[in-house]
C-alpha cells in the first residue's frame, strides 16, 4: 500500500527552520517505519538524518514521534497506524523528532543533558556487603522486585512525552529515576544511600505531577509513573527515619 | 584534531567494555564507538552465558571445554577453549558482583538452564550451564558494564567512526577517527589498539544482526593486509522469526520449546536422538533446511524461505511471561502471535561469525607468523578460535568477557613498555580524501540496490547449504558490486551528521568481507560445523583440520593456513 511520510526536516547547516518534507512510500502493512525510512535513505534521499541500529526495540536508538507520539520506529509497524483497506488517497504519517532535547538534524537530538542526568543518579552498582567470590544471594522475590525497572534502554521516549519538562527543563526526568529505582529495590545494593542527595531535590523526584504520559509511551512498558511514586515513597520513609525533612515543596492549597 | 592515549578500544559492545575496564585501570585509555554507549549488539543478545558454576546440578568446566571444542566440529583450538571455560566460572562471579541482574534459584544462587550442545559428563545428556537473566542477558551485560565504566570514569568518544588504522610496519601507532557529529577527523596516537567492533551478519538478507554490525574493524585490517581467519563459518541461528530474522532465542528450546515440521512431528528426534531441539545451531539449521526442502515446511513449497514452528505453548503462560517475557513481545508485536497460546514460526537467521580478526589467547593479533605489536581484538570481530567451526549457545557473552578482559589486561602491561607512537605528518590525509572523494561523486548511484544484490548474493549462494557452483557465482556477483561501489556517491555532502558516508563505508567493509567469506567457503571442499556442502558431505581432518586465513589482494582473495591446535582431545564424528 502507498503511504505518505511527513518527515520534519531541519539542518543546522543550511536551514533557518524546520519544515516538512514529504515522501511517499510502498510499504507491506506488517513493514516497520524504520524499513520505510532505510528505503528513503538507501534508494531515494540520502541527506535523511535518523539514528537505528537494532531494528527490533532492544537497542534504544531509533525513538521518535510518529503521529505525535513518542514511539519506537522499529517497534511500530505500518498497520498499527493505517487502515490497509483504507480510502483511496494514501494515508500520512508524521515523523518528528523527540521533544525537550535539542534537534541535531532531522530525526536526530542531542541526548547528552538526558544521558548527563542518567549519570547523576550514580546509576551504577554499590554493593552493601563484601564479596565472598561467588554470587551475592538474592531469592527470586527480591529479585523480582526490581525487574521492571531493568528492561530500561534509555531510549529517552518518556524524556520526550513528560509534561514537567515543559515548564522545568532541570527536572530529572523519569527514566534517570527508572534507573535509580533500579538500585534502591536491589537487595544487594546500597539503594537510596549515595543516590538520595540527588534524588531528594526541588529538581529531582519530587517534580513529577503523576501526568502518566512516560508510562504510556514507554516501549518497554514499564509503569513508570508508579516506579516514581515508589522511589518518593522510600525518600519519605528514609528520611522520617532519621527524623529529617525531605525537599519536597509544601503542598499548595487546591483553587 | 589529535589525542594521545596509551590504549584506543574501538567498540562498546562487551568485549570492548569489558577491555577498557581493565586497561583503565593503569593506562590512559579511550573507548571510540560508532554508535551511542547502550546500541551496541550485546545489547540484543538473550539466551545466557555459559559458566560452569554447578547451581542446579553437577557441572565442571573441563566439560565446557569438551562441548565447545566438539560443538566447534574440532575446528577450535583446544588450550583456548580450555581458558574460556575456566574463566568462565570468575567472570560470571565478577559479573554479579558488578551488579547484574541474574535470574535466581530458590536458594538464593544464579539460575541456570539447559542450552544446545552443552552437556554433562562428555555428552551423556543436557546440563543447566547457562546462567541466564530472563531473556534479555545481553542487555543486562552491557547495561552493567557501561553502569561499571561510568563508576571508573572511563572516557568514551561517542559516535567516533575508525576510518584508518595507523601501522609501522607491524606496530601499532594509532587510528583516525571520523567524528559524526561535526564530520571532523581525528588523530588518535596510541600504543595499542583494540577492535571489538563486532560481528557482520548484514551481509546476509535475513539476519538477527543489529543494523550497525557491518564488521569495520576485520574489513579494515583486512585493507591493510592482514589476513582474516575461517571466515567461511557464518552461524545459521535456526529461529529466526519468519521472515526478518529477528531472534528468538535458543533459551525458548532451553525452557522446553519444540520444533515441529507441517505434519505436527518432533522432527529433531531423527537428526539428533540424544539432544533433540538442544543439538547445535548448525545441526538444527541443518536439519529445518533439509525438512523445508522435503517439503514438509508450513507452506510445503520446497523453498528455502519456507519456515516451521517452535511451540511453548505446552509450558503454560506463567512460565512464558516469566522467563521469555521479552520473546513474547516480538512475537506479538511483529507477528499477531502469542507464544503462550500458539506456535511461533522460525526459520534459519543469519547470526554468528565464528571467524575474523585471528588473535592469541591474549587478544593479540596473531596469524601464527606474524604478532602485531599493540594490536589487539576481541569479541565477535575476533577468531582466538574459541568457536571453530560452529559456536555453542551462551559461549558468545562468556568469549567477549574473558577475553575482552584478557586482552584489556595484556593490554595495560603492554604499554607499560612500548615506546610513545610516532605518526608521520598527513597520517589522516587518506581517510580524508577517500571521504572526499565520496562527497566529490555527489549524485553517483544509490547505495541501496549494491547492499539489495550483495545481501540476496550471499544469503542464496553462501547460506546453510552450499556448493560449488553457486559459490563461484557468488565470488563473482560480489567482485562485480566492488566494482561498481566504485561509482556509488552521497546526496549529503554536509559535514555533520552525515550518516550516508558513515552507511556508504559500512557497505564498503560488508562487500569486502563478503568477498572473503565467499571466497574461503569455494576453498573448503568438506563440510565441518556450519560450513555445509552438497557436494562435500563429509568432514575431512585428514585434508582439512586446519584454519582458514584469507587476504584480501585487489579484487580476489589469497589463502593460506593455520593449524589447529588439537592437544587435549582427539577429533571424533560429532554425533548428539
Amino acid at each position: 500500500m502507498k503511504v505518505t511520510l511527513a518527515i520534519q526536516r531541519y539542518n543546522p547547516e543550511h536551514d533557518t527552520a524546520p519544515q516538512v518534507r514529504e515522501y511517499e512510500v510502498e510499504v507491506e502493512p506488517t513493514d516497520r517505519i524504520l524499513d520505510a525510512l532505510m528505503d528513503i535513505t538507501r534508494n531515494v534521499d540520502g541527506t535523511l538524518g535518523y539514528r537505528r541500529s537494532c531494528a527490533h526495540g532492544v537497542c534504544g536508538s531509533d525513538a521518535m514521534r510518529i503521529n505525535g507520539k513518542e514511539r519506537l520506529a522499529c517497534k511500530t509497524l505500518f498497520k498499527d497506524l493505517v487502515d490497509a483497506d483504507g480510502p483511496g488517497k494514501p494515508a500520512v504519517i508524521t515523523l518528528e523528532p523527540l521533544r525537550h532535547q535539542a534537534v541535531q538534524k532531522d530525526l536526530m537530538v542531542d541526548q547528552g543533558p538526558f544521558f548527563e542526568k542518567f549519570r547523576a543518579v550514580k546509576p551504577y552498582f554499590m554493593a552493601k556487603t563484601e564479596s565472598t567470590g561467588a554470587e551475592f544471594l538474592q531469592s527470586p522475590e527480591e529479585r523480582s522486585l526490581f525487574d521492571e525497572a531493568t528492561k530500561c534502554i534509555n531510549c529517552s521516549a518518556c524524556y520526550s512525552a513528560c509534561p514537567v519538562l515543559d515548564k522545568n527543563p532541570a527536572f530529572l526526568g523519569p527514566a534517570a529515576i527508572v534507573q535509580a529505582a533500579r538500585f534502591i529495590y536491589d537487595s544487594r545494593d546500597k539503594g537510596l544511600e549515595g543516590r538520595i542527595d540527588v534524588l531528594d531535590t526541588a529538581d529531582g523526584v519530587w517534580p513529577c505531577e503523576s501526568h502518566f504520559e512516560c508510562t504510556r509511551v514507554c516501549p518497554r512498558e514499564i509503569k513508570i509513573t508508579r516506579l516514581i511514586n515508589l522511589t518518593k515513597r522510600e525518600i519519605k520513609k528514609y528520611r522520617e527515619a532519621r527524623g529529617e525533612q525531605t525537599a519536597e515543596p509544601a503542598k499548595q492549597e487546591r483553587a | 584534531m589529535e589525542h594521545e592515549f596509551d590504549a584506543v578500544i574501538v567498540g562498546a559492545g562487551g568485549a570492548g567494555l569489558y577491555a577498557a575496564l581493565e586497561a583503565s585501570k593503569t593506562a590512559k585509555t579511550a573507548v571510540l564507538s560508532k554508535v551511542y554507549p547502550q546500541r551496541s549488539h550485546t545489547g540484543a543478545a538473550q539466551g545466557g552465558i555459559g559458566a560452569a558454576l554447578g547451581n542446579v546440578e553437577e557441572d565442571s568446566p573441563e566439560w565446557h571445554a569438551f562441548d565447545t571444542v566438539k560443538g566447534g566440529d574440532y575446528l577450535v583450538d583446544q588450550g583456548a577453549a580450555k581458558v574460556l571455560a575456566e574463566e568462565a566460572v570468575k567472570a560470571v562471579y565478577d559479573l554479579e558482583n558488578r551488579g547484574l541482574p541474574f535470574s535466581r534459584l530458590p536458594d538464593g544462587k544464579i539460575a541456570q538452564r539447559r542450552f544446545g550442545g552443552h552437556t554433562h559428563h562428555f555428552g551423556e545428556g543436557p546440563v543447566h550451564r547457562s546462567c541466564y537473566a530472563a531473556d534479555r542477558t545481553g542487555h543486562m551485560i552491557l547495561q552493567t558494564l557501561y553502569q561499571q565504566c561510568i563508576k571508573n570514569d572511563v572516557q568514551f568518544f561517542d559516535e567516533f567512526y575508525v576510518v584508518d588504522l595507523l601501522l609501522d610496519g607491524t606496530t601499532t601507532q594509532g587510528v583516525v577517527a571520523f567524528e559524526l557529529k561535526t564530520g571532523e577527523f581525528h588523530l588518535f596516537k596510541a600504543k595499542a589498539v583494540l577492535f571489538a567492533t563486532g560481528g557482520f551478519g548484514r551481509m546476509f538478507k535475513i539476519t538477527s544482526n543489529a543494523l550497525a554490525n557491518t564488521g569495520d574493524g576485520p574489513a579494515l585490517l583486512a585493507r591493510k593486509g592482514i589476513p582474516l581467519e575461517d571466515m567461511e563459518f557464518f552461524q545459521f541461528h535456526p529461529t529466526g522469526i519468519k521472515g526478518m530474522g529477528i531472534l528468538i532465542t535458543e533459551g525458548v528450546r532451553g525452557e522446553g520449546g519444540i520444533l515441529y515440521n507441517s505434519e505436527g512431528e518432533r522432527f529433531m528426534e531423527r537428526y539428533a536422538p540424544t539432544m533433540l531441539d538442544l543439538a547445535p545451531r548448525d545441526m538444527v539449521s541443518r536439519a529445518i533446511m533439509t525438512e523445508v526442502l522435503a517439503g514438509r515446511g508450513m507452506r510445503g513449497d520446497k523453498k528455502i524461505d519456507d519456515y516451521v514452528l517452535l511451540d511453548a505453548s505446552h509450558l503454560g503462560r506463567e512460565t512464558v511471561e516469566k522467563k521469555i517475557p521479552d520473546i513474547a513481545d516480538f512475537c506479538r508485536t511483529y507477528l499477531g502471535v502469542d507464544p503462550a497460546v500458539e506456535p511461533m514460526p522460525v526459520q534459519p537467521t543469519a547470526h554468528y561469525a565464528m571467524g575474523g580478526i585471528p588473535t592469541d589467547i591474549h587478544g593479540r593479533v596473531n596469524t601464527g607468523k606474524t604478532i602485531y605489536d599493540g594490536l589487539y581484538a576481541a569479541g565477535e570481530a575476533a577468531c582466538v578460535s574459541v568457536h571453530g567451526a560452529n559456536r555453542l549457545g551462551t559461549n558468545s557473552l562468556v568469549d567477549l568477557i574473558v577475553f575482552g578482559r584478557r586482552a584489556g589486561r595484556h593490554i595495560a602491561e603492554y604499554v607499560t613498555g612500548a615506546s610513545a607512537p610516532t605518526v608521520a605528518a598527513g597520517a589522516a590525509d587518506a581517510a580524508k580524501a577517500k571521504i572526499q572523494a565520496l562527497k566529490d561523486r555527489k549524485g553517483g548511484r544509490h547505495m541501496g540496490p549494491v547492499f539489495q544484490k550483495m545481501q540476496e548474493t550471499m544469503m542464496a549462494k553462501i547460506g546453510v547449504y552450499r556448493e560449488q557452483g553457486l559459490m563461484d557465482e557468488a565470488v563473482a556477483e560480489i567482485q562485480a558490486l566492488r566494482e561498481e561501489f566504485r561509482e556509488v556517491g552521497v546526496q549529503d555532502t554536509g559535514a555533520g551528521f552525515n550518516n550516508e558516508v558513515l552507511n556508504i563505508l559500512e557497505l564498503e567493509s560488508l562487500l569486502d568481507l563478503s568477498l572473503i567469506t565467499a571466497a574461503s567457503a569455494a576453498n573448503r571442499t568438506e563440510s565441518r560445523g556450519a560450513h555445509s556442502r552438497r557436494d562435500f558431505p563429509d568432514r575431512n581432518d585428514d585434508a582439512w583440520l586446519k584454519h582458514t586465513l584469507a587476504r584480501i589482494d585487489g579484487n580476489g582473495v589469497v589463502i593460506d593456513y593455520k593449524p589447529v591446535d588439537v592437544s587435549i582431545w582427539e577429533p571424533k564424528p560429532r554425533t548428539y
